[in-house]
């Protein structure tokens, strides 16, 4: 049995609408109408105990939607969702103890409290005991280095520091699945990385299950093994971050640096993505060795680097094939 | 079995206290508010003492009686549930409702601890300074008939404590109701605005209700505002005898549960179609 089974879950949201203008106003007062919106369908899969799953997807997707039927907050139209065996908006309350959710773009520390205080606040509300408690909150503090924070009330506090603190606070009750909603969004590069080797050691060392979703694909890259891809309610794709790649980005960016400028033979134009003065960049779907060739025949090459194309363009390619689709 | 009960009350004991000492915070309104209040009583009582003087049947109440129900009234202010915390509002707006359904707690009960601290903490803070202008001041520059008088008697004074504790659990009830609404309409201001009519008519802080006409006194005898001041002041002031105090609060009692299984009945329904602001 899977430690999170996910099997069918469909939302449907009913969106009161309005026509735009004074005349739309009063007709609204009058009739409502009302529009559906689908933000999942028919979704299924299944997560192990101590995985590390990243979840993508365009905005509107409908990953918010699934973590938050994850996590008990909202009840799916319908579908089958068990995390650790129980039904999650069933048994909520026994279910959100056993569970440790971060919002990114939300806090929930309380806002004029030290930092301190609202853990206290969470030992209490989660009747952590006190003994269980204090080690817990040590490890933490040491762990995402929150000692010089502790005094300062949440409010004074700027957004990676927030936001580590936010993630202590949620695993403050020892939590075996975490949930992590955008939890680096609008972070600096210096706190994005102390939060990805966070997260890191929380799964290798813990053993905690994680769920992440990010439109960072970097996190991605550095965090998960396995990813979830959903656009507009339906799941696209589940597998490693390799089979995304085989699939949907599986040429190889050639970059060469020039001794001198030259202008790109006719036949290599289609394939340039970038280019200035000294530098071409060319994205190769097929046969790289002899494109190789090709280059060092045609060109004054200098350098030359072989990479895979970023993440962030096979995933914009695999959302572009999926619109051609439909 | 005893453990657990413990543990229980213990996670929302805890909700309250840390919002309580967060209200208290707030001392310069306190202060406001509490010159607004006697500022008002005065007003009150000289309308009042004005009608009494020139009455010319004998009054439903004595006037002893209506000086213990205006100041109380007036102490008490902050214990009228004619607006809801605006820290709940903001919940519906943000979408923060989403965190409040990860605790681990019963989504009616964590509101009400939390609107608990919101009505009493305040509350708390202008009591001090009130009842110390209303018992001790008015007497000290010669104006004790003016002055709050102490409960009519050691058991009145047993049976207002009971009362009061039952307002303001009454006081939460409806308070949280108001919080409720939100999940249908968002805003509450709406019906903030309505309450804001409604309550301090209904339960006697605009005119003690006994002052009211004969004809009205069958209905305001039974609706529920009544239990937030008519029910405790009057049996403070011992207008309501011992006899029927017992009764009185079996009233206030009732109401005040009936008014929980509605708001427990509408958050139970109201979490299926919940749909969180801002994804």
């Amino acid at each position: 049995m899977p430690q999170i089974l996910v099997e069918g879950l469909s939302k449907t949201f009913r969106i009161a609408e309005r026509k735009a203008g004074l005349l739309g106003a009063f007709g609204g007062l009058i009739r409502r109408q009302y529009r559906s919106v689908d933000a999942l369908r028919d979704v299924s899969f299944s997560i192990a105990e101590g995985e590390l799953v990243g979840y993508i997807g365009p905005n509107g997707a409908g990953k918010s939607t699934t973590i938050k039927i994850l996590s008990g907050i909202l009840v799916p139209s319908t579908g089958r969702c068990e995390v650790n065996g129980r039904i999650p908006w069933k048994q909520r309350r026994e279910h959100v103890a056993s569970i440790g959710v971060v919002f990114g773009q939300r806090t929930q520390l309380w806002w004029d409290l030290p930092v301190i205080e609202s853990f206290d606040l969470l030992r209490d509300i989660y009747r952590v005991p006190s003994s269980v408690y204090e080690r817990r909150r040590d490890e933490l503090i040491e762990m995402l280095d929150l000692n010089r924070l502790l005094d300062t009330p949440v409010r004074q506090l700027s957004l990676g520091q927030r936001v580590r603190c936010d993630i202590a606070a949620a695993l403050l009750h020892e939590p075996k699945i975490l949930f992590l909603d955008e939890p680096t969004i609008g972070l600096d590069a210096v706190s994005q990385l102390n939060v990805r080797a966070f997260i890191k050691q929380l799964s290798r060392e813990q053993k905690v299950t994680v769920l992440l979703t990010t439109h960072d694909l970097d996190d991605i890259e550095a965090l998960c093994d396995r990813i979830l891809v959903l656009s507009d309610g339906r799941l696209l794709m589940d597998g490693s971050i390799g089979d995304l790649r085989q699939r949907y980005g599986d040429g190889r960016y050639v970059a060469i640096e020039l001794e001198s400028f030259t202008t790109v033979t006719p036949e290599h134009e289609n394939l340039v993505v970038e280019r200035s003065e000294s530098h071409i960049l060319f994205s190769v779907e097929s046969d790289v060795p002899s494109f190789i060739d090709d280059v060092l025949g045609h060109y004054p090459v200098k350098d030359l680097l072989i990479t895979h194309p970023p993440i962030e363009r096979v995933v914009a390619t695999m959302y572009e094939a999926e619109k051609i689709e439909r | 079995m005893d453990g657990l009960v413990t543990a229980f009350t213990r996670s929302y004991a805890a909700v309250v206290v840390a919002r309580f000492r967060m209200l208290l915070q707030y001392r310069a309104a306190a202060l406001a508010g509490i010159a607004t209040q006697i500022f008002w009583g005065c007003i009150k009582l000289m309308v009042l003492g004005a009608f009494y003087a020139v009455a010319v049947t004998t009054p439903p109440m004595t006037f002893t009686a209506i000086v213990a129900y205006v100041w109380l009234g007036q102490v008490l202010i902050g214990l009228l549930p004619w607006n809801h915390d605006p820290e709940l509002q903001e919940l519906f707006t943000s979408g923060g409702v989403a965190y409040e359904l990860l605790r681990p707690l019963d989504l009616y009960w964590f509101w009400f601890a939390r609107t608990l601290a919101y009505r009493t903490a305040p509350t708390l803070l202008r009591m001090v300074p009130g009842i110390v202008f209303a018992a001790l001041i008015l007497p000290l520059i010669g104006l004790p008939e003016w002055a709050l008088p102490a409960p009519a008697s050691m058991n009145h004074g047993l049976m207002f404590a009971l009362s009061f504790v039952v307002t303001v659990m009454l006081s939460c009830a409806i308070t949280i109701l108001i919080t409720i609404s939100m999940f249908w309409l968002i805003e509450a201001r709406g019906l903030s605005t309505f309450m804001y009519g409604v309550v301090p008519v209904f339960s006697g802080m605009i005119v003690p209700l006994p002052l009211f006409p004969e004809w009205m006194q069958p209905f305001l005898q039974w609706q529920p505002f009544r239990g937030l001041c008519d029910v405790p002041f009057r049996i403070y002031s011992g207008d309501i005898p011992l006899t029927m105090a017992s009764q009185e609060i079996a009233l206030q009692f009732a109401w005040t549960t009936i008014l929980i299984l509605f708001g427990y009945g509408l958050i139970t329904r109201a979490r299926t179609r919940l749909v969180v602001q801002g994804g």
